[in-house]
């Protein structure tokens, strides 16, 4: 156990260039998206607006995600990443008790951060379903909507590109109450502001 | 002797019925029009030199027999339309002039055909662009071919069959260098150059109906007959790109999409046939979002009021 601070430099600045890139870029497509959803009555950015930084955001975010996915593999920084299968839920049950109940009790880390360890489990399980599954799903299904001539004309009875549109804002739309999840979890620490700190200045805290 | 009779009445009733399913132009070759008009060539007795000749037939004038039959007047025999006198031949020179019988010589004013509106119809293209500038130029049958007509937006069930057959008949002359110039007295636009504003155009042009921008929406009428200018026309996305799209008022509220998704069942997702951004949202998703969102944040608030109790 660290006795009083520990400062571990966790988020190298590539990291968090990729990181303000993508947080800018979300929030961007995410208001867009909302506003062209709801259609002209309700919308709050006028609409040929809204899809030419929606299109523009896409793109961008797109080269960024692959910033992502090969700073990941170069600086070998994708080992936090990696889930051990043997006693997976077991770990995501834990952190999650803690979360709930724990946290209240005083009690400690179930899995304290350390050089070796960025991510507690329930972090990275999600962290993995949403840049590997969900962000590839949304940057595919929003390239072809981008150019809707690729896309399968007829699924069954259905459209193709309707198909692919319902996905990808189904997508968009949990990627969006990730990122709500993701800014409060981020408030839990000693002070609320500590990690929004962190990832500016890349120093982490270790209690 | 009675039973003889009945079969016979019974034999001669089964005969007229399935003749009535037939239509006169099912034997071309042997069709007093059809033999010479369904043909390239044509053979005849020139009575001045008294020889057999053969000439070219002019292309305008072969009918397509397979479009004929599955025409909506294929019913009719040529001659209900065109002058007896054309079933002598040579045909006499100045029937070509005699004037030609009109729409609404047999729609107008009968009520078999008063669910059609043809007396609206007529009113509606009488204040069009087309009617406008042309005149007498300009009927019926310059969109509506008389003998291979088919009512696609009435039968078909596939939005882009009707699509493509409606906008085949804009681009019967507005893709037709000589027959624009015939009706305009100009040259024609090109249909791909002043459509290049229009993102995606392609894709627009395959499920989209020309009529759907160029044309005055009216609700009551099944398809709108008022064309407009092109200064008219539309050409704000939102028009269409949004919840209460005209295209509900116009194509699709006949492919009864409307009812459809306004319902909220899942069938309502899965039975349409186009997506248009802005202008299809999902009742059942809608209420689902929600609800993830608002337990998302409820739980969230919990979490909160715990922390701040136990700090």
């Amino acid at each position: 156990m660290n006795s009083g601070n520990t400062k571990l430099y966790f988020y190298p600045l590539w990291l968090r260039i990729w990181h303000g890139i993508n947080a800018i870029g979300i929030i961007l497509l995410i208001t867009t998206g909302i506003s062209m959803q709801w259609g002209v009555e309700n919308s709050f950015i006028e609409f040929q607006l809204a899809v030419n930084i929606h299109n523009i955001s896409g793109v961008v975010l797109t080269l960024n995600y692959l910033l992502f996915f090969i700073g990941n593999i170069v600086t070998k920084n994708i080992s936090f990443y990696l889930i051990k299968p043997k006693g997976f839920f077991k770990r995501l049950m834990k952190q999650a008790q803690y979360y709930a109940f724990g946290m209240f009790k005083g009690a400690p880390h179930p899995f304290p951060l350390s050089e070796k360890r960025k991510f507690n489990p329930l972090q990275k399980v999600s962290y993995v379903v949403i840049m590997y599954l969900f962000v590839p799903f949304v940057i595919i299904s929003g390239f072809a909507l981008l150019f809707p001539e690729i896309i399968i004309e007829q699924i069954y009875s259905l459209s193709g590109v309707l198909v692919t549109a319902v996905a990808h804002s189904a997508a968009g739309f949990l990627i969006s109450i990730f990122l709500i999840i993701h800014l409060y979890v981020a408030s839990i620490g000693k002070n609320p502001a500590e990690n929004f700190k962190s990832i500016i200045n890349g120093w982490h805290n270790i209690h | 002797m009675k039973k003889i009779k009945l079969l016979l009445l019974i034999c001669s009733l089964l005969s007229s019925a399935l003749l009535k399913a037939q239509t006169p132009y099912d034997d071309p070759k042997n069709h007093a029009c059809l033999k010479c008009h369904s043909s390239q060539i044509i053979s005849f007795l020139n009575e001045v030199t008294n020889t057999d000749q053969k000439r070219l037939m002019n292309p305008y004038y072969i009918m397509d027999t397979t479009a004929i039959r599955l025409g909506v007047h294929k019913s009719f025999d040529c001659t209900d339309c065109h002058s007896y006198d054309y079933t002598t031949y040579p045909h006499d020179g100045k029937l070509k002039l005699q004037p030609m019988s009109s729409c609404l010589d047999c729609h107008g004013g009968d009520p078999t055909y008063a669910q059609y509106q043809f007396e609206r119809i007529d009113e509606e293209f009488k204040k069009s662009i087309h009617f406008q500038v042309s005149g007498d130029h300009f009927s019926c049958a310059s969109c509506h071919n008389q003998h291979t007509y088919k009512p696609t937006a009435r039968n078909s069930g596939s939005i882009e069959e009707i699509v493509a057959y409606s906008n085949s008949l804009c681009l019967s002359c507005h893709n037709d260098m000589n027959r624009y110039e015939m009706i305009s007295g100009h040259e024609n636009p090109k249909i791909v150059q002043i459509h290049e504003w229009l993102p995606n155009q392609e894709l627009h042009f395959k499920n989209v109906r020309c009529i759907e921008c160029h044309t005055e929406v009216t609700d009551t009428l099944m398809v709108s007959h008022n064309i407009l200018k092109k200064e008219q026309a539309v050409r704000k996305c939102v028009e269409c790109h949004n919840a209460d799209s005209r295209l509900k008022a116009s194509l699709y509220k006949y492919a009864n999409l409307q009812s459809r998704s306004d319902s909220s069942s899942v069938k309502s997702i899965f039975t349409n046939q186009s997506y248009v951004i802005g202008a299809q949202q999902f009742p059942l998703l809608k209420k689902l979002s929600y609800i993830i969102f608002f337990m998302a944040i409820g739980a969230m608030l919990i979490h909160l009021i715990f922390r701040y109790l136990k700090k």
